[in-house]
């Protein structure tokens, strides 16, 4: 077994013990923890596959910022253990299964769509930051520029719904 | 070499797993973290094909969805405050205002 292949399996446990991680946990928080401990463990894996840049920012948006917003935010409002209440009977029966059913198709179906790729794939396909960033100001520059609005309308919505009183 | 098809059935099982906590959770909070972590698989099965097809779309794309995520927490987290602070409860059960 090469060395790659060992990465992988270790980053890949550790990545799906945090999913489960964020379903058992019954405390937000012990939640939000377990879900950077997947993405942290995503970004091994994107390094694993040469996409550097993708682990930088997944690291620092994800890992970093949009996390701490989480955090935060459980902390302000101070989001206890959740309570039960009476389950949805119908997500009771039908939901586990139907969801294990679709994991099951997604699985089939997305492993199958790469048989036609393996011909293709070369080993130290790397991706360079460089070629990345010329890609992005170049060909997907109006794209790139359209996210800034996003972002922009983002923040001003989060102010509006955030604020106690009216301006 | 890890095989792409790793990759894409480890994307579908995280996303699965998103899906059951979805499903299952209560708490609001939690349940806008199970759609990041959804979010998060897909990313993982566009870096993956991204690889297999030796292209950098894919990762162009992962980063988008990237900012379209911060974009969606920062309205998401909100609106939970306001929910709290309207129904003083964070579980969804309890906002049934649309319900029958």
């Amino acid at each position: 077994m090469n060395t790659p292949l060992i990465i992988f399996f270790v980053l890949a446990f550790t990545a799906i013990l945090g999913a489960l991680s964020l379903i058992l946990q019954r405390h937000p928080i012990h939640s939000a923890l377990s879900l950077i401990v997947v993405m942290v463990a995503l970004a091994g894996l994107y390094l694993l596959m040469g996409a550097e840049f993708v682990a930088a920012v997944q690291i620092i948006v994800y890992g970093g910022a949009i996390m701490v917003l989480f955090v935060f935010v459980i902390m302000l409002l101070n989001a206890g253990v959740e309570e039960r209440t009476n389950f949805s009977k119908l997500a009771g029966w039908a939901g586990l299964p139907l969801a294990v059913a679709l994991m099951g198709v997604l699985a089939a179906a997305v492993a199958r769509s790469t048989d036609r790729v393996q011909a293709v794939t070369q080993a130290g396909a790397t991706a360079p930051t460089k070629a990345l960033s010329v890609l992005l100001f170049q060909e997907f520059v109006y794209p790139f520029e359209l996210t800034s609005f996003l972002i922009l309308v983002a923040i001003l919505g989060a102010i509006v719904l955030a604020q106690r009183e009216k301006i | 070499m890890v095989p792409t098809h790793y990759y894409l059935i480890l994307s579908a099982i995280l996303f699965g797993l998103g899906v059951v906590a979805f499903i299952f959770r209560r708490n609001i909070i939690t349940i806008f973290m199970s759609i990041e972590l959804m979010l998060n698989a897909v990313n993982l099965a566009f870096v993956a094909f991204s690889q297999a097809w030796n292209r950098l779309d894919g990762q162009v794309f992962v980063l988008f969805v990237i900012v379209v995520a911060a974009a969606e927490a920062a309205v998401g987290l909100g609106i939970i405050i306001l929910i709290q602070r309207n129904r003083q409860s964070l579980n969804v059960e309890r906002v049934d205002l649309l319900k029958l």
